[in-house]
Formats: structure tokens, sequence, C-alpha cells
């Protein structure tokens, strides 16, 4: 049967920002999905509010709506675009709950929009615990038993159903505390009566502990006529306990014989069928008894996921493309395979190589939280490695993981000789980002697997193979360099080892051992990802090395550039440079130039074999792209797109004469070598905040005399904000100086004057080397202080005056031609009062490249490669700045919710995961959209609670003003209230929590609170300021941290009692740029 | 242990062996499962075969004593990328290693699998010496091509049963009929008829070479013809039996068993470049328009084109259109090329066994 020809128009439902379990892999699968329906000549409308992402490029739908993905606006898009259907499940958790939000309203049938691939029903099917469980007993399947208790009575009698041990959750608890594992009625009662008592709804969840069961993975497909494949299993080899998305995990399953991978099978083809997925891809979890192999289903998921995504990377098999192909009609069996191009879709992939997926997380931007991975994902980002073996995988991927490990150990970065053993096992019981290192400490002390199995839950074979990685490590040591021969040096190769393992196994340098390697012709051979395990000829170039006999690679004579990605995303580099890095292939590929992506993220549009001519899915280190370049040798090689990673490889490439197109390394150099930077600012007459260097605390405590508190403090080996402060008064400078490794090293400590209530401001700029175009200026909303990532920003500038805007602009244009800038340039300006200071100059793409491509419908990204390639900027006819007459607001988005104990507090260590964007024609509506957008609901009534520290109290006032004025009622502790009422602003006191009850706690939990501004110091000075932000995430109840950030949400709730909200296009909004 | 490899196009590549000292001839094909390495070793259809799996890394969960195809092994080497030593898995009794061993199989690994299938995907199944005592390239490549190979040898021989037995079931089919099924062993493997049995067959499997008339003589309700390994064209006097038997009692041939059907109603096989075995080979049902994801294992293929047109296709390959099943219009015989008995592969086949209970009720 063909497609579907009653259908004209088509919804999708994006996932919005990148948060912790909602990432790029959205993005891919989004973008593919459109890509798709359009070939089929859909007429595709999209809403996503994430402005980062390739699916919201105007080029691609045909109708792109970057509004909040709200019921509301879902709504209106619907009325206004009437479509045909609606496929809701590309979006994540947050489509899915969307599109069910918008069908329990009525307005699909009203406006006879039909719901695609999976209905209301199938969803609540899958998502509803109760009707899952159901489900799963109708078909003969065992779910863990579980039940929601409110008295201690219903707990013990629910227990005994339930059989133990028994996970004990109470609902509701601040900071998530409370709860365990009971393997007894004694415990049970003990950690029931516990647990009612903290939980503030009287509530705690019980369930079936499957701690220490393997757990697995199918990617399922389906068509219309019931045709179902399995795409891929995947094995965790964290056992169950730790969210797959925190588990390491690898593909295809590993330690299941034939028998029980298809008991599995049957399962989840039962499963895809009894839900009723009609057409379209699931991911089904399951449990495995490691003792007996008794089979659970965990979950089912009704939609493309991240596990689908990794599928699609680690087969070659396109899940979302295809689901999308089988939601309007097609059958699997119609669809041809893009990469054998003579064989179908209907069909199961076949691989012939390992791969391993290793979770990144960003623990170091919460030291508060406990590193302790449970049922809750904590990772940002994730890399995936391609092997011939697990080993060479597996160290494949520990390097992938721009931790600067270079493998499993080995490699000088951590000695743990001194660990208290019981510490070890420690280490090994607690699940934790930490606990690979100590698994190999483990096995180079020589501990028993089985002892290692029974602390870990890891499955054996997992250890033995890693077993047999130290093992040969220190064979590799006790051979030393000239134990290397050919035929050992190819052995641990194929083991995996990189060769900074190996120079500092032998005490050698890496270019030692490369050009040892080299010497002996022992390079990497490229192997193919091929769906098919090399049974069919394959066209698609999707790449991964592997030391092996026969190297596969086809090498052009065309022009080629090879484009480095930016490796797993973590806080500080996501999807932003992702895209950058996709326009950069995309504008190669329009000047006919060969693109070649070497990327390790299988979340990202970057390494979708579609998106460039060839793909590399390998580590980002020096020594596997020089491996690629030797192979490929590209005619230029672009490093400023992919964020740090590629950057930090620009001078070591350089070095072995690697052609860097764009601006110079040297340029890099000079704009981040602190010295030079400030000679090249006096050079220009351009003015930075003061500034000093220290080794030790006395040099530390002169230099903020000189500067003046407060001062940002800062180690100057780090980028990105982390470990970075701001400095009130000495005490302070003390504290900072005591951190370990501050004082007292080769890498002195940076101090700069804060400038404090400065407004920061973001530009982005192209330069092809003769003229600078500045592509968009952006006033940050919070002010200096706040990492330039976690802050809101607006363009055009709402507040500067029109004569700062042009001296910004002459400062960037000034800087871009004395650093010599051809391609990006990104500069943070600081303004405060009429004086300009110039923070940081980045040239490089930046995180706002695609917001302020969006915001101006300028792709920046694409013109800055072809600048790059030579091409002039009156050439591509972009001369000129463009005008804007709407606004667009970036709002971040953090992830304090996954974590417990964190404060929400912005400073300068940026937090947020992902950004969203709010566009409209007035600068209200569009900063109500943001916050929208970002989750944060906009009160139209009731009581704000404002606590803010003494030197706010002022400046509140002007706010808690205007909510009066909006009819909100003001609720204050006792200072803050004191100074509102000396100016006339009428509120009511609140006790803080130390003051006794009732206090704002209560009112919290008796939802009389509907917004809470809260400012502190600093850092957590009083627990009840932190209590009350914490409540404020907990009980979801909109809150702000800054004064400025509550302006511009009192800014919002004005525009939108003014006027409803409104959607529109960003085609439509491009069309009044000038 | 150092090993070579000689194949019959000249090429040489080397391994190590993980079973000890060993020495095979045979004819070289790949596996694509990536699960199941000891049903396939177990399955009689390889026999003169050398097998090496597409996925790289085997023996991560053992041998079991459950998992047994035939009491055998029948290729006469396995050749791997990267042998696992330490299985994991509840059911495990023994090591891949020790399996081998046991029954002097050659074991290798070391060797880059996707250079060899590649090589015969282009060359097609070649013929191919493995050794660890020839250590010369060259007179491993000579001894190859001085193989005289599998085509029109009788493979059968070598692995039917020698006496009829009847199958004691593992498990008990439920209290419904009992059909009287005969089973002719051309190489069968044991979930042919563990299938059979649950479906309420009692079996007696005969040697290959068992007259017509004393398959008739036990007076079955149905007659099934099992896979087996080399050319169908190779096997001496079984073409006739079959032939004589159709119309007599429902039918139901699987692989070679099917090839045979196809040979006894006078059409012809041909023998594929390099086979089709796996277990992600995609079948459409013709009378249903389904597609079901089948375990294959086969070199040889029935020619739709010399095929009477009192013959239906049934079922065809959807990735290269090669006939996978057929049945008879007017008599109550069909089947099919891959192993809806799967072990190892997927289980979405196994509805053929339903209707091969359907056919002997219809008939009965």
């Amino acid at each position: 049967m063909p497609k579907r020809t009653d259908l004209k128009k088509i919804l999708i439902i994006g996932s919005g920002p990148i948060i912790i379990s909602q990432a790029c892999e959205f993005d891919y699968s989004g973008a593919q999905a459109v890509k798709a329906l359009k070939e089929e000549g859909y007429e595709v409308v999209l809403i996503n509010s994430n402005p980062a992402t390739i699916m919201t490029d105007p080029g691609l739908a045909d109708r792109t709506y970057i509004e909040p993905i709200t019921p509301e606006c879902v709504i209106k898009v619907i009325e206004r675009e009437r479509p045909d259907a609606l496929l809701p499940t590309l979006g994540g958790q947050t489509g899915l709950n969307t599109a069910i939000r918008v069908a329990e309203t009525g307005i699909l049938e009203q406006y006879g929009v039909e719901m695609l691939a999976a209905d209301i029903d199938v969803i609540r099917k899958a998502e509803g615990r109760e009707e899952f469980r159901d489900a799963m007993k109708r078909i003969g399947l065992n779910v863990p038993e579980s039940a929601i208790v409110h008295t201690l009575d219903e707990a013990m009698a629910a227990g005994e159903e339930i059989g133990f041990p028994i996970i004990v959750r109470p609902s509701f608890t601040l900071g998530g505390t409370g709860g365990g594992v009971a393997y007894n009625r004694r415990e049970l009662q003990e950690l029931c009566t516990a647990g009612l008592d903290l939980s503030m709804t009287t509530e705690i969840m019980l369930e079936r502990s499957l701690l220490g069961w393997k757990e697995y993975e199918l990617e399922v497909m389906r068509d219309k006529n019931d045709n179902v494949v399995i795409i891929c299993s995947i094995e965790n080899f964290d056992a169950m306990g730790v969210h797959t998305g925190d588990s390491i995990t690898v593909a295809p399953a590993q330690t299941l014989s034939d028998r029980e991978y298809q008991q599995m099978r049957d399962a989840a083809i039962a499963i895809i069928r009894e839900i009723g997925v009609e057409t379209g891809g699931s991911n089904v979890q399951f449990a495995v008894n490691p003792a007996d192999g008794e089979l659970m289903v965990i979950e089912m998921n009704p939609r493309v996921s991240r596990s689908s995504a990794l599928a699609s990377k680690a087969t070659g098999f396109p899940i979302a493309k295809i689901a999308a192909k089988l939601a309007i009609g097609y059958t699997l069996d119609e669809i041809k395979n893009d990469i054998t191009r003579e064989t179908y879709a209907a069909f199961e992939p076949t691989i012939d190589y390992c791969v391993v997926k290793i979770p990144r997380w960003t623990f170091e931007k919460f030291p508060e939280a406990d590193d302790l991975l449970t049922t809750a994902m904590k990772s940002v980002g994730e890399t995936m490695a391609i092997g011939r073996t697990f080993k060479e995988a597996f160290q494949k991927g520990m390097r992938s993981l721009e931790t600067g490990r270079m493998g499993f150990g080995f490699d000088g970065r951590e000695d743990m000789t001194a660990l208290d053993p019981d510490d070890l096992e420690i280490g090994l019981t607690r699940p934790s980002s930490r606990r690979i290192a100590f698994l190999f400490e483990a096995l180079r002390r020589g501990m028993d697997i089985g002892r290692i199995n029974e602390l870990s839950h890891i499955d054996p074979w997992f250890l033995h193979n890693l077993r047999q990685i130290v093992d040969k490590g220190e064979e590799i040591r006790q051979r030393g360099f000239a134990g290397l021969d050919p035929e050992f040096l190819f052995e641990v190769k194929q083991y995996g080892f990189s060769d900074v393992q190996l120079a500092w196994l032998t005490g050698t340098s890496e270019d030692d051992i490369r050009d040892l390697r080299v010497k002996n012709d022992l390079v990497p051979a490229y192997k193919l990802v091929d769906t098919c395990a090399a049974e069919f000829e394959s066209y698609t170039p999707y790449y991964y090395s592997a030391y092996e006999q026969e190297d596969e690679a086809r090498i052009s004579d065309r022009k080629k550039i090879m484009i480095l990605g930016g490796g797993p995303n973590r806080i500080g580099q996501g999807i932003e440079f992702d895209y950058c890095c996709v326009h950069a292939s995309f504008a190669l590929r329009e000047i006919g130039v060969e693109s070649i992506m070497v990327n390790s993220n299988p979340e990202t549009v970057s390494t979708d074999y579609d998106t460039s001519d060839k793909l590399y899915f390998e580590p980002l280190t020096r020594e596997d792209v020089l491996n690629i370049i030797e192979r490929e040798k590209p005619d230029g090689v672009i490093v400023q797109f992919g964020g740090q990673t590629p950057l930090n490889l620009a001078v070591p490439l350089a070095s072995r004469g690697v052609p860097i197109i764009g601006t110079p390394p040297d340029a890099i150099d000079r704009a981040e070598d602190r010295k030079r930077f400030q000679q090249f600012l006096q050079k220009l007459g351009l003015r930075q905040p003061d500034n000093d260097t220290a080794h030790t605390l006395e040099e530390a405590l002169a230099a903020a005399e000189k500067i003046g508190y407060p001062v940002v403090m800062r180690p100057s080996y780090v980028l990105g904000g982390r470990d970075m402060r701001i400095v009130y008064n000495e005490e302070g400078i003390r504290e900072f100086m005591a951190i370990p490794g501050m004082a007292g090293t080769e890498h002195p400590v940076l101090l700069d004057q804060f400038l404090k209530d400065a407004i920061e401001v973001d530009v982005d700029a192209v330069s092809d080397g003769r003229i600078t175009v500045i592509g968009g200026i952006m006033e940050h909303i919070e002010e200096a202080g706040i990492h330039s990532g976690d802050s809101a920003c607006v363009l055009p500038p709402h507040t500067l005056s029109p004569a700062m805007v042009e001296e910004i602009s002459r400062a960037t244009r000034a800087m871009a031609e004395e650093l010599g800038v051809v391609g990006l340039m990104n500069v943070q300006f600081a303004v405060k009062g009429e004086d300009l200071y110039v923070l940081e100059v980045n040239p490089r793409a930046s995180r706002t490249v695609p917001f302020v491509s969006k915001a101006t419908g300028v792709p920046l990204a694409k013109i800055a490669t072809k600048v790059m390639m030579g091409m002039s900027l009156a050439e591509l006819g972009f001369t000129g700045e463009k005008e804007v007459h709407h606004w667009a607001v970036k709002e971040a988005v953090f992830p304090f919710d996954r974590f417990e104990n964190v404060d929400t507090l912005l400073g300068p260590e940026m937090k947020s995961t992902g950004e969203v964007m709010g566009i409209d024609d007035t600068l209200g509506l569009a900063m109500a959209k943001s916050q929208q957008a970002a989750g944060q609901e906009l009160p139209q009534s009731g009581n704000v609670f404002i606590s803010v520290r003494g030197d706010d109290k002022d400046a509140v006032a002007p706010v808690a003003e205007k909510l009066v004025h909006l009819g909100f009622h003001i609720l204050a502790t006792r200072g803050t209230a004191r100074r509102l009422e000396e100016l006339g602003i009428e509120c009511t006191r609140v006790n803080k929590i130390s003051q006794g009850r009732p206090h704002i706690l209560d009112k919290v939990q008796d939802g009389e609170v509907q917004w809470i501004i809260n400012t502190s110091s600093g850092k957590r000075t009083t627990e009840d300021s932190y209590t009350i932000r914490r409540a404020a995430l907990d009980f979801h109840i909109p809150y702000t941290t800054t004064i400025s950030g509550a302006f511009s949400m009192a800014q919002g709730i004005m525009a939108l009692r003014k006027q409803e909200i409104g959607v529109k296009t960003v085609q439509e909004f491009s069309k009044d740029i000038d | 242990m150092k090993v070579l490899i000689g194949l019959e196009d000249g090429t040489v590549m080397s391994g190590r062996s993980f079973t000890g000292p060993g020495e095979a001839v045979g004819e070289i094909v790949f596996n694509t499962s990536m699960s199941g390495y000891q049903e396939v070793l177990t399955d009689p259809s390889y026999a003169g075969q050398l097998v090496t799996m597409t996925y790289p890394l085997i023996g991560n969960y053992g041998v079991n004593d459950e998992d047994m195809e035939s009491s055998a092994i029948h290729p006469r080497a396995f050749l791997v990328r990267e042998y696992q030593g330490m299985p994991s898995n509840h059911r495990a009794t023994s090591t891949l290693a020790d399996f081998l061993r046991r029954f002097d199989i050659l074991g290798v690994e070391g060797i880059d699998t996707r250079m060899l299938t590649r090589i015969i995907r282009n060359q097609g199944a070649m013929k191919c010496v493995i050794s660890t005592r020839d250590l010369d390239g060259e007179s491993l490549v000579r001894r190859a091509r001085e193989w005289s190979g599998l085509v029109g040898r009788d493979m059968v021989a070598g692995v039917t049963t020698e006496a009829p037995f009847d199958w004691q079931p593992d498990q008990c089919g439920g209290a419904g009929r009992r059909w009287r099924v005969v089973a002719y062993d051309f190489g069968i493997k044991w979930n042919q008829l563990r299938l059979l049995s649950r479906r309420g067959c009692d079996v007696r499997v005969v040697p290959a070479t068992t007259p017509a008339e004393e398959v008739l003589a036990l007076a079955p309700d149905g007659i099934f013809l099992s896979n087996g390994p080399g050319d169908p064209a190779g096997v001496a006097g079984v073409v006739e039996n079959v032939r004589s038997l159709l119309g007599k009692k429902p039918i139901f041939g699987i692989c070679l068993g099917h090839q045979i059907l196809g040979l006894a109603y006078g059409g012809a096989t041909y023998k594929l470049k390099f086979g089709h075995r796996g277990g992600n080979q995609p079948v459409k049902d013709l009378t249903t328009g389904r597609v079901e994801i089948t375990s294959q294992n086969h070199g040889f293929c029935v020619d739709p084109d010399s095929l009477p047109s009192w013959i239906e296709v049934t079922h065809i390959n959807l990735n290269d259109g090669s006939l996978e099943g057929m049945r008879h219009r007017e008599l109550p015989a069909f089947s099919v090329q891959y192993h809806p008995e799967h072990a190892p592969g997927p289980h979405d086949a196994e509805y053929l066994f339903d209707r091969f209970i359907d056919l002997m009720q219809e008939q009965g």
C-alpha cells in the first residue's frame, strides 16, 4: 500500500529545551522525520521552543513555530494551521504529554485532526502504571509488583503481596530524602514509618526490588500491516537500579543465549501489539534475573527515544525516518534500506562490531549533589564508541568522554593505589560516575571477579573483558617500549589502548608510540556500519576505526573539508555547537565540497549518516583525529564550530601540519592567553575589568585590595566558569585559596574586578578578514556575574542607548580585524553606566549562534563556513547588520530538580542544560513566551512571596509595586517586609522557617504561594533561604532568584494581561527583517 | 597456536587456534546470527562446511545441554573474531572451546572475519583449508583447490540416522488429538521434532533412504521432510521416494526437504553465490502479504522458473526475491526453504507447523 493521500498537512510537536533525559536525540529524530515527510510531499508544520535545533531551521519544516510547547500554544497552532494530522511520537515525553493534553480538550475532533502512529488510548496504556501492568498480565508477562500506600497498615499488607526485597520511596519529600530497600518485615515497618512521616502528602510507593538483575532494551518497529521487527538489542553494563540513561550500555546483547534472546523478542513483539502502537518505533525495557533467567517487563515507551537514537547510530537503521514513513501509511517492505539500496526496511539489522555507550555526567558542576546513580537520570550527555571487540569499543568510549581520560586506566590521570580496601569496596557497591575508576583499581589489585560481581552486580562477562584490558596493560608495562614488537603492538591496539596509554606505560611520549606505529604500518582500518554485517554491498560512508586487516574507506579525490564535532553533551557544550557543525556541513554541500564529519555523540544530527558526505564515528582525541586525517588527507579542518573539544585540538593538529581553516590558531591563543589579551585590548584602546593573578593567599589578598571588592576569582587553567566565584571579602579569598589546587601551583589564580550591576552583552559576528558584520547583539537580563549561558537575553538590546550599541559594534569590528578573524567571533561585554568593558573574546562559534540565526533569519554558521572556504561576505550578500522589528528572548533551562541538595541560585558557573526562545512583536510577550517555554508558568493572580538579601531590598520595590498594581498580594519575610512597608508597598509578613509555624513552607504546601522571588548573597548563607528555593522547585512553583529576572517575569505577566499570546512562524517573522 | 587459512581464490589469512592443533577442509560460509552459535554448530546442515560468524564476539554465554540441535557438531571448523573464554549465563555448563574440543573441531580466532565475509560475498562460498600444521599458504590454497567440494555430493548419508527411532517428547503437547508423523531425517534439527511433538505429533524419525512403502506402512497422518546438508541433487534415491509419496499423505518440507520436494515436482535447484545463513532474513508470505523474519541456512535454492504450473510460490525472500516457499495446488504438500523451527533465530514462522497440523486435519 502506498502512502496516504488523504493527508496533506501534518503537525509535529518537538521536545523543547535540552534537559536531562531529553536532549538532542529528539532533534535528530525530529529533523529526520520532518525531512522524510517533506520528501513524501506533505506540508509539515512544527512547533518547538528550542532555537538551537536543526529541526527549527526555517528551511526544514514548511511552517515552523518557535513557541512554547504548551497545550494552549499547540491549540493555537492547530486553529491557525488546520493540519490533517498530528504526529505526537517524535517529541519525547514532552511531545507525548502535550499531545495528550491537547487531545483531551476535544480540539482534535473539532478540527478533524487525526492522531498518527499512537492514539491517546495507546499512550495511556503504555504510560499508565496500572493500565500497563494489566496489559502485561493479559499477555502473560510479569512486571515488578508495586503499590502506593498512605498508611502503615496498607504498607505492610502491600509488602506481603509484593515480596521482598522492596524499594520504599516516600512521595514529595523535600529533596527526595527518605526511602530505601527493605529486606524483611521489620525493615519495611521502619522505612515506611519514617517515609510516611517525611512525605508531605503522607504517601509512599512500594516496589519489588530487582536490584542486581540484568537490564536489557529492545527497539521494536511495527507497521500498519502488523509486521514487526527488532532493530537492536541493548544490554546494560550496570545492573537494575541505575537508570538506563545513566548506565553504560552495550549493543547487541552479550550474555543472552539465542533461546533467551528470542524469548525477549517474542515478549517485545507481544507488547507492541498489546499496547496497540499502530505504526512506528517503541522501546521496551526488560530485567532478567541472572540466577535463573526470570524475565520481567520494566517499561515501554511508545515513541522514539534516546535509546532509539542510539540504536539508529549503532545499527545504521534510521528509526525516526522509517517511523515517519510508517505513520503515513507505508509498510516496512515498501521502504528501501538507504544503506544497501537493494534491500528493504523489513528486516532486522545484524551488526559485526560491538557498540558501547557511556554516559557523561557533570557532578563537578553540582558539588553539593550526591554522586550516586539511581533510577532518576542524572547524566547530561553520552558518547558512543564502536569497536570490533568490547574491549576496543570500551576503551574508545572512555577516551571519547572528554573527561581527560585516555582509556580504561593506564593514563597517569588518576592514582588510587593508596585507597583503603574498604573504601574500594564501597566504591564498587555504590553506582556513581566514579565507579569505573574503582573497577579499574579493583582489577589492578587483582580482586576476584566473583567478589566484584557480588559488590557491583556487573555481569562477570564484562568484568572478565575489563580484566583482560588490565592484564594486558600490565604486560605492556613489563615489556616496555623495546617489547613493543609489531605483532604485540597490533594486539594491544586491538585491545583499544591509545598511544597516550602506551606512552605512559612505557615511559615514552605519544609521538614516540605514533612514530613506532607508523614505521611499522600499524594504522587503523576503517570499517563500515552497514546494517547487514557485510552481507550486502553498502553505499553509505559511515565508518569506525579498528585495528584489522582490511580497510574499507573509500577515499575520493574531491576537494574535502573535515569538521570536528563537539563530543558528548555536557553543561557548557551542548546542541548549539552541534548545530553549527551541521550547518558547516550543509554549507560545504552547497558549494560542492566534500564534508567529512568526525564526532562521538550518538544523540546528534551531526552523526546522522545523512548529514555529511562521510561520517567517522570516532573519539575526538589527537591520535584518533590524526589517524583519519592521514587517511583522508583533507584540504582543511574546521575546529571552530564544535566548542572547546576541537578547539583544544587546534594547536596539536596544526603542529603536525594539519591545515586548520578560518581564524588562525594563533588568534585563538591571543584571545585566550591573559597577557596577550591584555596587550591586544590596550592596543585597541579597549577597557577590561581590573585584574590580576596570584599564586599565594598573600598575593590574592593584595590583588583583591588593589582591585577592590567584590572580585571574581577562578583558576587559570579551566574554561567554562568552573570553580568561578564572586568573592565579597577577605574571608572569601581565604576560603577560595584554601580549595585544594588553587594556591601554590604553577597555574595562578585569576582575580577580576566584579562589575556590580553592570549589564552584560553578547555579540556574535562574522568576518571574512576584510569586513566584519554583526550577526546579533544580545542584552542579558541577569546582571553581570551570572554565567552568560545561564542568563536570559534579549535581541535586540532593550535598554542600551543607540550610542552604546554603536560603540559595541565598533569595538567588535576592531577586535575582529586586529585578530584576523575569518569565520565566527563572539564577544562578551559589560556595560556599566557609560563605560564599556570587554570581558571575553572567542574567535569561534558560540552558544548563541543558533539563537541569533533564528531571531534574525541569518544562517551565521553557514556564512562563516563559506567565508572560511575563501568566499567574501560581499559575494555572499551579507554586508550589513539586519534590523529586526520583533523581539526574541532566550531563556535558560536548569537541571536543579534532578539533584538533591542543590541550590537553585545562579552564579558565574554555568548550570543550565538548554535554552528556549520566546519571539513576539512586543518585548513583554516575548518574555512571557520565553518563561512559559522554559516551564515557568506566569501566575495571573494570587500571592507572591518576596524574600531578598539586604542589597536587593530597594531594588525589588519597583517589582513589588508593579505586582500590587496588577492585583497580586505580596508576602514577605520580616526584613523585606519592613523595607517594602517603609516604601509604602502593602504586604503581609510571613515567618521564616526558623521563626516558628505557620511559616512560609506551610503556605507553600497549602498552595497559597504562586510565585517566589528570592535572592541570596551567593552562597548558602542561611538554611531558610535555601529551603524556600528548594520548596519552590519541589512544588513546581515559579521562582526567580534575581531582581532582573523578576522584572522580566512581571513584564511578561503585564503583557499577558493586555493581550493573549498569539503564535506566528519564524518564516513570517523573518519577512519583517530588513 | 597459529592457524593459516587458505581459500581457493588464493587468499591466505592467519589467526590463532583456541582449541589446540587441528586441520579442516571444507566449504567456507558465513552466518550473520548474533546469537545461537551452539545451535549453528549442532545443525547437521553445516556438514562439510567451515563456518565463520559475522558477529565478532563468540562464546559469551558458553554452551549448555538444552540448546543442542543434534548430538554432534557438524561444521569442520569454526572461525570467530574474538573467542570469549569466560562465559556468563545461568544455563552454561561448559565453554565453547571445551565443547569444540570434545568433538575435535578446530576453533579459530583473531581473524578479520568481516574481511573474510566480504570475500565470500564477492567470490561466493569457497573451498578452504585451515590448519595449525601446514603453515604454508601456497600449499593450503593448492589443497583447497584440489578438494572435491560439495556440489553434486551426497552429504546426507553422513548425517542421517542409521535406524528409525521414535522422538521422545521433552514437553507434552496437551490433551488434543495425537498425530502420527513420519519424519525423513536428512540431517534433522531437533527443534523441528520438539515443535511437532509440542503440537501433538508422535514422530517416528526414519533414515533418508527409507523407501516410500515402508513409510506408508507406518500409516502416518503426515510426512515431514527435514533439513539437511549439501546439494539436493546429490542425494541418491530420495527424490523418487518423495515423488511416490505425493498425494498419499500430507507432506511438509523444510530446507533440503523443500528442495527435494522441488526436484520431486520436476523442478530444478541451483547453488546461490554465498547462500543465506542468519537469523534476519525477511520473507514475504504471498498469501497474506505479511513479512516474517526468518532463520535461514541454505546454499542451494529451488528455481521458481523450473516449477510446473500446479506449484504455487507462497513465499519469497524480500532481499533477493528468491523462492522461499511453495505448495502444490492440488495435492496436500507444502514446503519452505527457511527454518520455521528457528533455533537459532526468530519465532515468526512457527505458524507453519500449525499449518501442517491443519493440513493433516483436513486430510484426515
